[in-house]
């Protein structure tokens, strides 16, 4: 009898343990990271990889971005814009509320812009806010924003984890422990090893929520990033930061690799304030001498797609402009040799990302061909920001620009680093900013990549991919990178 | 003895005002904004301005570096410019892990290189003596973090016996020391290789002495003679660089933290660099050189206690 009821209690031990093991693998997601960051409130911190891994999923903004870059409803379930544009009338969902138990109503939203939008704010894009003339909270469920200009992707930066609703009793230790609205509750976080999320069970859409956990792990070296992907401690890399290292993933059955696109212009940056470069057949003659094919090759390993304006190549407005200047090292040389500038030496000063740094070897071989003599110059993060970006010392550089919609960088005048000032340009952006209607805008953004382009502002190299490592079973992950963020809802496991 | 104390003890006090003296100057001339480093290329001068005094940015140097010292002295280290938590706090999360990793790789490296050391002397001119040394040329050699690769690739992706990195904390102990045995071996084979030829030239030194020739001649085992009278004798160069090497072993998880992903101090070091998180490098800088400065100055008092003949030098 005894033995009996051991052997029976040890089958029902193992038949728990057994099921749970597998509950609990099918429902665990690890991830991958290589940045981690270092607060955890995207609304005063602009480290992308916040937004990677809190906004949309532990934080929720009025709206939602989808992957193919499409606004659509979330803490706002509909809103009705004035007949001139400039009033937005938001009505809240009832269902929601935040992970601590408070509830969500429009005094949230009135806090989280004003605090947005406030003389001390130290929200990374403030800029976002500043189209706002004010906003009222007409009742619990109705918020409505007046513009003070019309702002044609303003429901979009709705979206974006800087303008995330948070609450006046937890804001003050977000940093940390974030509390939010969204379909997954903060865990825990090991600084430098892991964080973790678990599924909000009180979340209005939690039946399209798969996964019970989602763990983080931080790797930023990319041998120890593969090492952790083969010896199936992950299950997912979806940024992953060695490109000459996919080759083994894409042999292995077990991996499925994802070559998606992301917002980021990679570009040679000239200098359009400073002389030679304030010649445009200078920046054409540039433009004649590199060879895109080789730097994607040589800096990508071929993963790249190459853009001849500044414009991602999966946006529905774009245009192919990769055919605008030919490469054509000889007649570069004469261009060189006809604007006075052949023969003469130049700084390529460049940041310390490998995208970069490959890039400006390849370019410097390029030019050198064409018979101008750039001087590579690698230097720290911190010096690129302070003498290329902010004082704009510097002939030419390499840098991705990973932000949605961000042509209006040329709109930005001379203080902006690219030294570029063109009031046909600034216009230009003022209309495409300003245009209501998606299709017209389309055609507007078109004309300013064909201008662009023409104008040979800088030499336009590629559209930084997003590789990914999967595991096969995981499934429903985004692809591309529209935003900086990517749900977990609708991802699963098995 | 007091005066020798004395002497080593203004020296030491001397050293760490002069670290703490640089280390503050290097990291405020270094170019680059922290302010702008944490809020990103989009923001706007106001919401710089308003962190910047948030920071602390805007006082005079002079009045930064003494609030900083006189903080440092009562353990107040500042509040870290990105994670926005006290400096001390980041440092005590990340401690246990990195002095784990010292320990262990010191206490490896001390059993492999006095077996090792011993042994090889032991068999001088043989070739058991021949191929440790070559082993441990070998070991010089090799750079640390290709080293971590490769046993990474062997033991944790080929073989599956040992994880390819990460450290869970020590309320799991069994994960825990599996998560700390290959770090520490690709810690421990690069320094047990330096002492190990150490060991054998100051033990070979010492077998060459009249004592041990007397301890031979009256019969004693080979065996009692190494370890009785060869071992203590030949101590002071091993104490030395025993204690170069454990500033080293600290140093040297720098790397191996970032290669094994390891949440101790070498891999905060990494990250607050990047993040231009001046109260931490400060800090961690600062504590590192402590570190180095303390194992020196132990090691000067360790050879009075082995040598009591270098006091009377001294």
């Amino acid at each position: 009898m005894m033995h009996i009821q051991k052997s029976l209690q040890f089958t029902a031990f193992a038949m728990a343990l057994g099921f749970s093991v597998t509950a609990a693998a099918a429902a665990d997601l690890v991830i991958g990271m290589q940045q981690e960051p270092t607060s955890l409130d995207p609304t005063s911190d602009a480290t992308a990889s916040i937004d990677g891994m809190m906004t949309q999923n532990v934080y929720e903004s009025l709206t939602i971005v989808s992957e193919n870059g499409e606004v659509g409803p979330n803490l706002a379930t509909a809103w009705d814009v004035s007949e001139d544009g400039l009033t937005y009338t938001f009505t809240l969902t009832d269902a929601a509320q935040f992970h601590d138990g408070t509830a969500f109503d429009s005094e949230d939203v009135l806090f989280s812009f004003n605090r947005a939008m406030a003389e001390d704010s130290v929200n990374p894009s403030k800029g976002i806010f500043k189209p706002i003339e004010n906003v009222t909270a007409p009742d619990a469920r109705t918020v409505q924003i007046k513009l003070k200009n019309k702002d044609a992707f303003f429901l979009f930066n709705m979206g974006q984890g800087d303008s995330a609703i948070v609450a006046s009793e937890s804001v003050d230790t977000n940093n940390a422990t974030p509390v939010g609205t969204g379909p997954f509750k903060f865990d825990s976080w090991t600084r430098g090893d892991r964080l973790t999320l678990v599924k909000n069970p009180d979340h209005r859409d939690a039946a399209s929520v798969a996964l019970d956990k989602v763990t983080y792990r931080f790797i930023s070296d990319p041998a120890a990033a593969t090492a952790a992907m083969m010896a199936e401690e992950l299950d997912a890399f979806p940024g992953f930061p060695a490109p000459e290292l996919l080759e083994q993933f894409e042999a292995d059955p077990r991996f499925r690799v994802n070559l998606g696109s992301t917002e980021g212009e990679v570009i040679l940056a000239m200098n359009n304030a400073k002389p030679p470069f304030d010649n445009i057949e200078v920046r054409r003659a540039v433009s004649t001498a590199i060879n895109r094919d080789e730097i994607i090759d040589g800096a990508m390993y071929g993963k790249a797609t190459p853009i001849g304006s500044f414009y991602p190549p999966h946006g529905k407005a774009y245009v192919d402009l990769t055919g605008a200047y030919p490469t054509d090292t000889a007649k570069a040389k004469e261009m060189f040799e006809a604007a006075g500038v052949a023969g003469s030496t130049m700084t390529l000063r460049v940041p310390p990302f490998p995208y970069a740094t490959r890039s400006a070897e390849i370019i410097q071989a390029q030019l050198a061909d064409a018979g101008i003599d750039a001087k590579v110059e690698n230097v720290e993060w911190g010096f690129w920001i302070d003498e290329i970006y902010k004082k704009q010392n510097y002939d030419m550089t390499i840098i991705a620009h990973t932000s949605p919609n961000d042509m209006g960088n040329f709109a930005r005048g001379p203080k902006y680093f690219y030294g570029y000032d063109d009031p046909k340009m600034t216009a230009l952006w003022e209309n495409i900013s300003t245009e209501a209607d998606a299709d017209k805008r389309d055609m507007l953004l078109k004309e300013g990549q064909q201008y662009l382009s023409d104008q040979a502002v800088h030499g336009f190299l590629f559209q930084l991919p997003l590789l990914g490592v999967f595991r096969t079973e995981v499934k429903g992950y985004w692809s591309s990178a529209p935003v900086l963020y990517t749900p977990l809802k609708g991802v699963s496991k098995g | 003895m007091s005066y020798f104390l004395l002497r080593r003890t203004i020296g030491f006090l001397a050293t760490l005002i002069a670290v703490s003296i640089v280390v503050f100057a290097v990291m405020n001339v270094l170019p680059g904004d922290p302010a702008l480093t944490i809020l990103g290329l989009d923001a706007t001068d106001d919401a710089l301005a308003a962190l910047r005094e948030d920071l602390g940015l805007n006082d005079p140097l002079l009045t930064r570096y003494f609030a900083w010292v006189s903080g440092a002295l009562v353990g107040d280290l500042g509040i870290s410019h990105s994670f926005r938590v006290p400096v001390s706090e980041l440092i005590a999360e990340r401690l246990p892990m990195t002095i784990s990793l010292a320990v262990a790789g010191m206490i490896v490296t001390l059993v492999i290189a006095l077996s090792v050391g011993i042994y090889a002397a032991s068999h001088h001119g043989k070739a058991g003596d021949w191929a440790t040394m070559f082993l441990s040329q070998l070991g010089i050699a090799v750079p640390a973090f290709w080293l971590s690769i490769l046993l990474v690739l062997l033991f944790a992706v080929k073989l599956r016996w040992l994880p390819p990195g990460g450290f869970a904390g020590w309320s799991d102990p069994v994960a825990a020391i599996r998560s700390l045995i290959l770090p520490t071996v690709a810690l421990a084979l690069v320094q047990s290789a330096v002492l190990a030829r150490v060991t054998r030239s100051s033990a070979l030194e010492v077998m060459r002495q009249d004592f041990t020739r007397t301890a031979r001649a009256s019969g004693l085992s080979q065996r009692r003679i190494l370890w009785r009278h060869v071992l203590p004798n030949a101590l002071v160069p091993i104490v030395t660089i025993v204690g170069m090497q454990f500033a080293a072993l600290v140093t040297g998880t720098i790397v191996i933290e970032n290669v094994f992903y390891l949440p101790g101090l070498g891999r905060l070091i990494f990250q607050s660099i990047a993040n231009r998180d001046l109260p931490t490098v400060q800090a961690l800088v600062m504590l590192f050189a402590v570190i180095v400065v303390t194992a020196n100055f132990i090691v000067d008092l360790l050879y009075v206690l082995i040598d009591p003949r270098l006091k009377a030098r001294t």
